[in-house]
Parts: structure tokens; sequence; C-alpha cells
């Protein structure tokens, strides 16, 4: 099994007749992903991509039973489709779009707390590459190829780095049941606490691996939900021990501003809540089979 | 992006904020005029640079007559000011605020922030204000106030009179307090904010709430809705490598190491600098060159690294994703035939087509280093760099 995401999932691409759009929903089908549709607001009625074009996600949803949608809108318009998507009815979102104004994605939040817990979309991103449930299908921007299907859960705000794990565990024939990037935003969709939930309940994932980094306090969460939560062995890296404070280092969240945010404090909160730390990115591979093998 | 104190204060002033009556000038002449514009008896003359704690540095000065003014900024000006905050090269004071002088009662501490735990906009206040918040966290935690705004709703006249009395201000100033507060967290949602701090927030002798200090910073991603606040950008206060870098597209923080970065991905980046401290060496810089990785964008990221004299080998990082490691190796080479790279230049290419990049690497009559995986990469980098620097040191005592 994998979560949010597999070969079935019914997935529809917001921004799909844009250039951005257009190249990267031809390589999610090409990857097996069911893409049946897109969203383009003024082009509805034509076909791109042998899909039909929509209006609106509404009339996406109604003519496809759309449940996943990956959004490729420009900075300005990106928080509008993604309320757009959660209005919808659309369950499981990604956005990839960088550069969306934090109050824009503070009023995503507060907008989406509109509707019962049990209905809200999952939004994931923005600012992510995406997630893939590898052998089956794949939302975003990576490359499928360096994905091994497995047992493995992947979280990550970082695209590169997640696709450097990845790869890792790869080469050692480890494979990954679901990878999903969280993003590299101040305010994230989701953060790293919710998608282990889903991993602990999925019975196909034995193993999760975290990607975190500096800012913000979404790995000192996590860290208090898997103490708590979590059966499941979880692995954490986090990066940029050598950033300096108060520094933006990329990511718009990469920012050390109060604390408890630098990377040695994050491995520390989360070293004493039992997550498995990987002591160095070049080691992703060695720890996970380490951890795999005590199973 | 950050601004000066006295472009805050205008506009705070603009949504209600109080400020005390001020100018700018650009010249000693300008400033003793602006003294003697304002009238009075007393003045401040406070460089504006995009830091905090310039009192302590001296770049605040108090001054009784309109010529002690003029000599104040004329050491002032075209002075490179250190703070706490500035890093040792300081900053450039290109300009001044002249203010008339405020007799002050007592001093307040008033911030709105983006709290990322909460997802709001945040204010932050308290009673011991002059001081930076961090100090008062460390000394004073209790008289910390913070208090959430609902973001659907924004601030209410409540909160504000209940972060008024929790600062022990009283019934004369309330009406005022409440406006300064609401002034403050309108410009941070209006003007898409990241950070208001009016530090101090003074009440005066005469019972009068006045802004005395005040710094913004802004959301970069929300300057494109923002014209007016793009307008005030002091292009003097950023440090010219990353200005450049800013401007190519290109992510770049200058660090103190001798490893130079070229990274696609900022996580990736911060893992591989990681790596090579984990090896015993120190980055140079932070550089993500985003995710594409074309050939003019490595030529530039080359330069860039390059521009900074203290680095010793460069480690070149990058995981070919949508890309094809074939491209990226070509671009790795045209750039290192285009530009003189003076120091050895480790390659670590992963990813689609990596195979193909490799032999094109090897093939390359370019003087390179490969590596194929990460910790390899950083390894040689650090090896390359003590071997670099061994023949520098040699090359120096040489006589001539």
């Amino acid at each position: 099994m994998s979560i949010f995401l597999d070969e079935k999932t019914p997935v529809i691409v917001q921004g799909y007749t844009g250039r951005i759009g257009s190249f990267h929903a031809q390589e999610m089908i090409d990857y097996g992903t069911n893409v049946v549709g897109g969203v383009t607001p003024g082009k509805g009625g034509v076909h791109h991509l042998e899909r039909p074009v929509f209006n609106t996600v509404k009339d996406a949803v109604r003519a496809t039973a759309a449940e996943a949608s990956v959004v490729f809108v420009p900075p300005p318009f990106a928080a509008d489709a993604i309320m757009e998507a959660a209005d919808a009815g659309i369950r499981f979102c990604v956005c990839v779009t960088d550069g969306i104004p934090a109050q824009d994605m503070m009023r995503v939040k507060r907008y989406m707390r509109r509707y019962r817990r049990d209905e809200r979309m999952t939004l994931t991103g923005p600012n992510c590459a995406g997630t893939i449930s590898p052998g089956k299908a794949m939302m975003g921007i990576m490359p499928g190829h360096i994905y091994r299907q497995g047992n493995v859960g992947l979280i990550g705000r970082s695209g590169t780095l997640g696709y450097e794990a990845a790869s890792q565990m790869k080469a050692m024939e480890i494979g990954i049941s679901t990878s999903v990037g969280i993003g590299g935003d101040p305010i994230n969709g989701s953060a790293f606490r919710d998608h282990l939930e889903r991993f602990e309940q999925d019975p196909d994932t034995h193993l999760v691996v975290m990607i975190g980094e500096i800012g913000g306090p979404q790995e000192a969460e996590a860290a208090a939900y898997v103490r708590d939560h979590m059966t499941k062995p979880v692995l954490a890296y986090i990066a940029g021990l050598t950033a300096p404070r108060g520094r933006t280092m990329g990511h718009a969240g990469a920012i050390v501003t109060s604390a408890g945010e630098s990377a040695a404090e994050k491995v520390e909160i989360l070293r004493a809540a039992g997550v498995g730390i990987v002591p160095r990115p070049s080691a992703f591979g060695s720890a996970v089979a380490e951890a795999l093998a005590g199973l | 992006m950050d601004i000066h104190e006295y472009q805050a204060k205008t506009l705070l002033a603009g949504f209600g904020m109080p400020i005390a009556r001020g100018g700018i000038a650009y010249s000693p002449e300008q400033a003793a005029y602006r003294a003697k514009e304002l009238g009075g008896e007393k003045w401040v003359v406070k460089a504006q640079i995009h830091s905090g704690a310039r009192g302590k540095a001296g770049g605040i000065k108090v001054c009784a007559t309109e010529n002690e003014v003029m000599e104040a900024a004329n050491t002032l000006l075209g002075r490179r000011l250190v703070t706490t905050q500035t890093g040792p090269r300081g900053k450039l004071v290109g300009r001044l605020y002249i203010e008339e002088a405020t007799n002050i009662a007592r001093e307040i501490y008033l911030a709105f922030v983006l709290d990322r735990a909460s997802e709001r906009i945040v204010c932050v206040a308290s009673s011991s204000g002059g001081m930076d918040i961090e100090e008062i966290a460390a000394t004073d935690p209790g008289a910390i106030v913070r208090v959430p705004i609902e973001p659907a709703v924004g601030m209410q006249d409540f909160q504000a009179r209940e972060i008024a009395f929790a600062l022990g201000l009283g019934a004369a100033q309330l009406a005022e307090a409440v406006k300064a507060l609401k002034a403050c967290y309108r410009a941070f949602r209006d003007l898409d904010a990241t950070m208001v701090e009016v530090n101090p927030l003074v009440v005066t002798v005469d019972g009068r709430i006045i802004a005395l200090d005040a710094k913004m910073g802004f959301d970069d991603n929300a300057l494109f809705r923002r014209p007016q606040i793009s307008e005030l950008r002091d292009k003097s206060q950023e440090d010219s490598r990353e200005m450049n870098a800013a401007d190519r597209g290109l992510s770049y923080v200058g660090l103190d190491g001798n490893i130079g970065c070229i990274i696609n991905g900022a996580g990736l980046a911060m893992a591989t600098m990681d790596e090579i401290k984990h090896v015993g060496g120190e980055p140079a810089n932070f550089l993500d060159i985003g995710g594409g990785a074309s050939p003019e964008r490595v030529a530039k990221a080359f330069s860039l690294v390059l521009s900074d004299e203290g680095v010793d080998a460069i480690l070149v990082n990058i995981f070919a994703g949508i890309n094809r490691c074939d491209w990226v190796a070509e671009g790795v080479i045209q750039a290192m035939q285009k530009l003189t790279v003076p120091v050895p230049v480790v390659v670590r290419l992963s990813g689609t087509n990596v195979e193909l990049g490799r032999q094109i690497l090897a093939a390359s009559n370019v003087d390179l280093i490969t590596a194929d995986t990460l910790a390899e990469a950083a390894e040689k980098a650090v090896a390359a760099a003590k071997f670099h620097q061994s023949v520098k040191a040699e090359a120096g005592e040489r006589p001539r």
C-alpha cells in the first residue's frame, strides 16, 4: 500500500495548459499517474494532452470524480487555486509553486479550517517537489526513476535532498512506500506530524525517514508525536548544521529566528524523543539499511 | 527585504502611529538645516543603516546646537558602522535621520511577527523596552505578552486594550495605545510585512505615546504586489555578492570557510555543507543555483563563488532531476573553459543520465576532480583545498 496516492487515484492538474504544467503533467502521465484532466480558467471545453480541460475545479470534479490535484499556478494566484481545490472536495493537493506570499498561506490555512477535519483536504507544499508512491503514481516534479518501490515512508522539506536520500536507498536496494514533500516555506499545508500519523496507519510502511532542516517548529512537534504515538521506527536528518543564525538559506522557511530552530537543537529534541539520527547526509542509505535489519 | 528606521516610521505614521518630528539628511549641511527647520533645543542625529543596536555602536548622537548636529553628521556620514548585528564589515552610513529630542518617561517593547507555530500574526510586547527581546526573554520571560491575531477578523480593540493594560499603561494613554497597536497590525497586514518592531515605544513626560525607533521587514515573495515597498530598497545596505546572486536568480550566503559550494536545491546545499564540515572542512558559502542548473547558471555560479578570495577549492554537487547529468556536465565544462578557475574543482553528479554525465567529464580536457558519492566529493574537496593552501603558502614564501 501507499498513502495518499496510487495508480488508481484520479488526479487533475491546476495550471494544466501552461508551459510548466504541461511538461510535468506529461511526465506524470508517463510515470503511470491516472491524470484525468486539468483546469485552466477560460480554457474549459478543449482537450490538452488527450485529456479534458475545465474552467473550474468543481467542473473537473463533477466530470471526472477527481480526488487529487497538483497545483502549477504562478505565485500571485496559487493561494486562490488551493482554496478552490479545497472547496471543490479535492482530498489531496500538492502545491509545487515556489514564492507564495506568507500571508496568503496564512489565509489559506485559516480558510481550510471551515471544513470538518474528516472532510478537509490534505495540502502538501507549497514549494515542494511533490508526492510519489513508487511504481504506482507521482504528483509533482520529481524524477520517478530514482525511487524504488518498498516499505520505507519518506517525508521531506527539500526536493533535491529527498532525491539524494531516495537514490542512496535505491543503490542499496531499499524501496519506498510513499515519499511526501512538505515544502520549504515558512507556512506549510501540512507538517511532518500529519504524515507520520498516516505512515503509522499504513500496514506496508515499516519505517519512516524524516528529512528536516533549520527553521520553524515542525521537527519538534514531530518529535513529540513520535514519542507519544509512533510504534514504527523513525529516522531523521536535519540539514543546516553550518547555517548561520538569522540568515535565509534558499528556502523561505530555512531561517533560524528563535530558540529550538537550529539544526543542532532539533537533532537533540528528536534524539530525546527516540528518533534515530542519520549522522550525515551521505549516510541515508546505510542508516536506513541498519534500522531495517533491526526490525 | 529590510528598510530604514525613517522609512518604517513614515509607513507606520500613515496608519496612525504617532512619531516624533524629523527629516532626512544626506550631508552635514542638510543635517544642520533640518535641525533649524525642526526648531527646538535638542536633536537626535540617527545613522540610517539596516541594523539594530546602533546606539551602542555610536550611531545615535544627541545634539544641543545646530553646530553639534553638523559635526555629528560629519562624523557619521560615509563611515561604516559596526554593530553587534552587522558583522565585522559593518554597514555604510549614507543618510541620517534628524529628529526632535523626546523627553522619555518610560520605554516599552512592541513587535508584531509572523508566528510559524500558530500560523498567525502575533503581537509580542513587554513593559521593559529598550532592550532586545532575546534579552527580555532571558532575564524576565514573564514580562512578555503574546497575543495571536485571528486572520479572519484582524486585531480587535479588546485585544489592543488587554495588551495596553498588561503593559501597565493607564487610562490616560489607552486610546492612544490602542491606536498605536492597531496601526502596527494594519501596516503588517496591508504591506505584507514579516516583522514590525517598535523598540522602544515610549510614553513621554507629558503623557504622549511615540514610536521612538521602528524596524520593518517585508516578505520578498509579496513584493510583486507592493511596489511602494520595493521602492524603499537601499542596495548600499546589502552584501554586494548576495545582491548580485539574487539579481541572477541564485541564492547565495557568504560564510567564513574556504570551500566554495555550487549546488542545486536549498536542502541539498545545506546538506553538502554539513558533509564538508563532517569531514573536517569549512564551507565558504551557501549557493543554491535552483533546480534547472543550466550552463549559464553554472557559469554565473563559478564567477560568484570565485569573487570570494578565501576560496581554496570548489565543490559542485548537482542532482539532476528533471534535467540531465550529461547536460549539466557540458555546462560545467563550458563554464570552466570560459573562466579561469585558479582553484581545484571537485564535481559530483547524480540522478538522470549520470553515467553519460560522468563519461563527458572524464573525456574532457578540463582539469577537474570527479567524485561519485557525496562523502567522496566532500573528502576530495577538503583534501584539494588543503593542497591548494599549501601551494599558496609555498608560493608566498618563495623569494622574488
